[in-house]
């Protein structure tokens, strides 16, 4: 110890440095995309909103005219295939947690991943051929039937090609997201909660409203907005399935249905030109911050979840 | 404890009284199928028209969940029906989930054979009008974007994970994590038009296609997924491991290369090829910036590339005169994807199983 300064620090070298610094700059690079996303988009939109909107696709009076229709239908169709999808996820994932035998749950969970792993387009094309020429008995018993409910007005849709096929389709795509998140949550629960409400005499149901649900709540929430993000943006199913008209229209059975931003973009961007390419992304910059709100927001409520259950 | 009950019957046994015997459920449940399937077929037969066992399944489903919770109410009482009720609905939701999973995997099986031979995976579909023709064009354009988005975004989703766990404590740090989890949910349409919007900025072609922007695309949904699963296997690393290296005064630059990675590297390849399963069957992308073509691509950086899903999508929204020897080969496609996807994700798990480093003693 002939060394004045016994220095705590360890030694910089310089391929520390090296190796540190690339770590950053990937890191920043991601945030850097991010931002270059929204950029790039806004750049390419802004001729969308000062041209004369007579010159996008189908004259619309206003670009916002022309927006109405594909937000509506974006929200709508999403919305419709959350509410499906929600209740069977809940089900699927307390089904995994605590009701099948422990041996096979992890088989069963992998079974419902399988669903995530089949690619959009297949979906798409299951959904035209297989799901709407199969729909449309049960379509046309709920027009004759309930023809007076704002929700069925007549008339039928013959090819089953409805914003409710797109919503069933889309259900199924977004189910593994929600339950894989649900799953995680009600796994989370706190064995003694759960320990202490069965030693109380409750059934494994009470013990579930009791202990689980409750603890899981936050959770479910996120989950059903990350699902609802998810089937915000899909793209092919609703171009392939859905027969769009441009308009808002609730009817869920009829062959005139709002189309959704994504699939209005998939159809019309091969061949668009001049203005209408520059209206399609300034739709999609309007997908991109809907979704970028709600996943933020999803992501908020888990994160802070995540920090304060004292789960962990 | 029915047997015992049983055995020593007259003697009221206080824990199994008023009990369902355990194999009532299971009986009504095949009992309901049962009776719907017979339903079915009557119907079927009687009408001509084809058996739904789908349908079947699920009216028998539907069926057991309103038995077994009156058989229960009868018997147990109303808590013990209710549990059950809610026991034989979240068991329905499975199965319901399960009829399209199986619906879907048999339709594209039985369609996607007939056009699943040698010449479609031998042709282009280079000047083919009605019959014949393949998809090589496609698989090959697959194959070298989604190998170029995987060669963009392992080194930077593997460096950002590295940063995360090893150095990143501060506000860039927390930053980076919330902004990845936020980049997951990004409509994959929306990363096909951002790549569009670039490189027509970029280069002053306002119709551009080509395939390295489809590679630009597919990477910026890759990276998230890249980025956390390798964070997670990262997190896993010991850090009795990291110190035992810093201990022997090994920088910390190579304990993360030599240490911290070696042993997390199956876990990491896992998530790589669960990444790569994910943006391998993405279209709407590429359908945006890589464009569709006949004719065989293999470079990158110039003209339009056909992918798989594109031509899926291709063959089935613009057929011919005769549609039948398009839709055959839009199926052929989707059974080649979901063959390549599920070889991924088959080979993701064996590589976690089998070269998982053994950290127990």
């Amino acid at each position: 110890m002939t060394t004045a300064t016994p220095s705590p620090r360890a030694k910089l070298r310089p391929a520390d440095r090296i190796f540190s610094g690339a770590t950053v700059v990937a890191g920043s690079l991601i945030l850097a995309a991010l931002a270059a996303v929204a950029v790039f988009l806004l750049a390419q939109s802004i001729p969308a909103f000062v041209v004369d909107p007579a010159e996008i696709k189908g004259s619309p009076a206003t670009f916002w005219d022309y927006v109405a229709p594909v937000a509506f239908g974006t929200v709508w169709s999403a919305a419709l295939a959350l509410l499906l999808a929600l209740p069977l996820s809940l089900g699927i994932a307390l089904f995994i947690s605590h009701f099948a035998p422990r041996r096979i749950a992890q088989g069963l969970g992998y079974i419902i991943d399988l669903l995530a792993a089949v690619p959009s387009v297949v979906f798409g094309l299951w959904g035209i051929k297989i799901l709407a020429p199969a729909v449309v008995p049960l379509y046309t018993w709920l027009v004759e039937n309930l023809g007076w409910f704002p929700l069925f007005t007549p008339p039928v849709s013959g090819t089953g090609r409805t914003i409710l096929t797109v919503a069933i389709v889309l259900a199924v795509m977004i189910i593994p997201i929600i339950t894989a998140i649900c799953r995680e949550v009600f796994l989370q629960t706190p064995v003694l909660h759960e320990e202490a409400a069965l030693a109380l005499g409750a059934t494994r149901w009470e013990m579930i409203q009791m202990a689980v649900l409750p603890f899981g709540r936050p959770g479910i929430i996120s989950a059903a907005m990350l699902g609802l993000g998810r089937a915000l943006g899909e793209t092919m199913v609703v171009a392939m399935v859905l027969s769009p008209a441009f308009l808002i229209s609730f009817v869920l059975t009829g062959s005139q249905n709002s189309p959704t931003i994504a699939g209005n973009i998939a159809l019309n961007f091969p061949e668009a030109y001049g203005v209408n390419v520059n209206a399609l992304i300034a739709t999609g910059l309007i997908l991109f911050i809907i979704t970028l709100v709600i996943n933020s927001i999803a992501r908020f409520v888990i994160n802070r979840r995540k920090a304060f259950s004292g789960a962990n | 404890m029915t047997a015992t009950a049983t055995t020593n019957a007259g003697i009221a046994n206080a824990l199994t009284s008023g009990r369902l015997p355990a194999w009532v459920p299971w009986g009504l449940l095949a009992g309901s199928w049962a009776a719907s399937g017979a339903v079915f077929a009557l119907m079927a037969a009687a009408t001509g028209t084809e058996f739904s066992l789908v349908l079947a399944i699920f009216v028998g489903t539907i069926l057991f969940d309103v038995l077994i919770f009156v058989v229960a109410y009868l018997v147990e009482g109303i808590r013990q029906a209710k549990n059950r009720l809610v026991t034989s609905l979240v068991a329905t939701a499975f199965i319901i989930a399960l009829l399209p999973l199986v619906s879907l995997l048999g339709t594209v099986l039985v369609n996607g054979l007939a056009r699943f031979d040698l010449t479609y995976f031998t042709y282009s579909m280079r000047n083919v009008v009605g019959e014949g023709g393949g998809a090589l064009h496609a698989i090959i354009g697959t194959l070298e974007m989604t190998g170029m988005a995987a060669l963009i975004s392992i080194p930077v989703g593997l460096l950002t994970a590295i940063y995360l766990v090893e150095y990143g404590t501060g506000p860039l740090a927390r930053a980076i994590t919330f902004f990845v989890d936020v980049m997951t949910g990004i409509p994959s349409i929306v990363a096909g038009l951002f790549a569009f919007a670039f490189f027509a900025l970029l280069t002053g072609d306002p119709g551009i296609r080509f395939g390295f922007g489809g590679s630009v695309a597919l990477s910026l949904l890759m990276v998230p997924v890249v980025v956390r699963s390798s964070e997670e296997m990262l997190k896993l690393v010991p850090n009795e491991l990291r110190e035992a290296a810093y201990a022997l005064g090994v920088p910390k630059w190579l304990t993360i290369l030599k240490v911290v990675i070696p042993t997390s590297i199956a876990g990491i390849t896992t998530g790589i090829t669960l990444a790569i399963a994910r943006v391998i069957g993405e279209t709407a992308p590429l359908l945006i910036i890589a464009g569709y073509t006949t004719n065989m691509n293999y470079d990158l950086f110039s003209d339009r590339m056909m992918s798989l899903p594109v031509f899926v999508y291709n063959q089935f929204a613009q057929p011919g005169t005769d549609a039948q020897p398009y839709l055959d080969r839009a199926w052929a496609g989707a059974l080649t994807l979901i063959l390549i996807v599920m070889a991924l994700n088959l080979a993701a798990r064996l590589i976690a199983r089998i070269f998982s480093p053994k950290l127990g003693r």
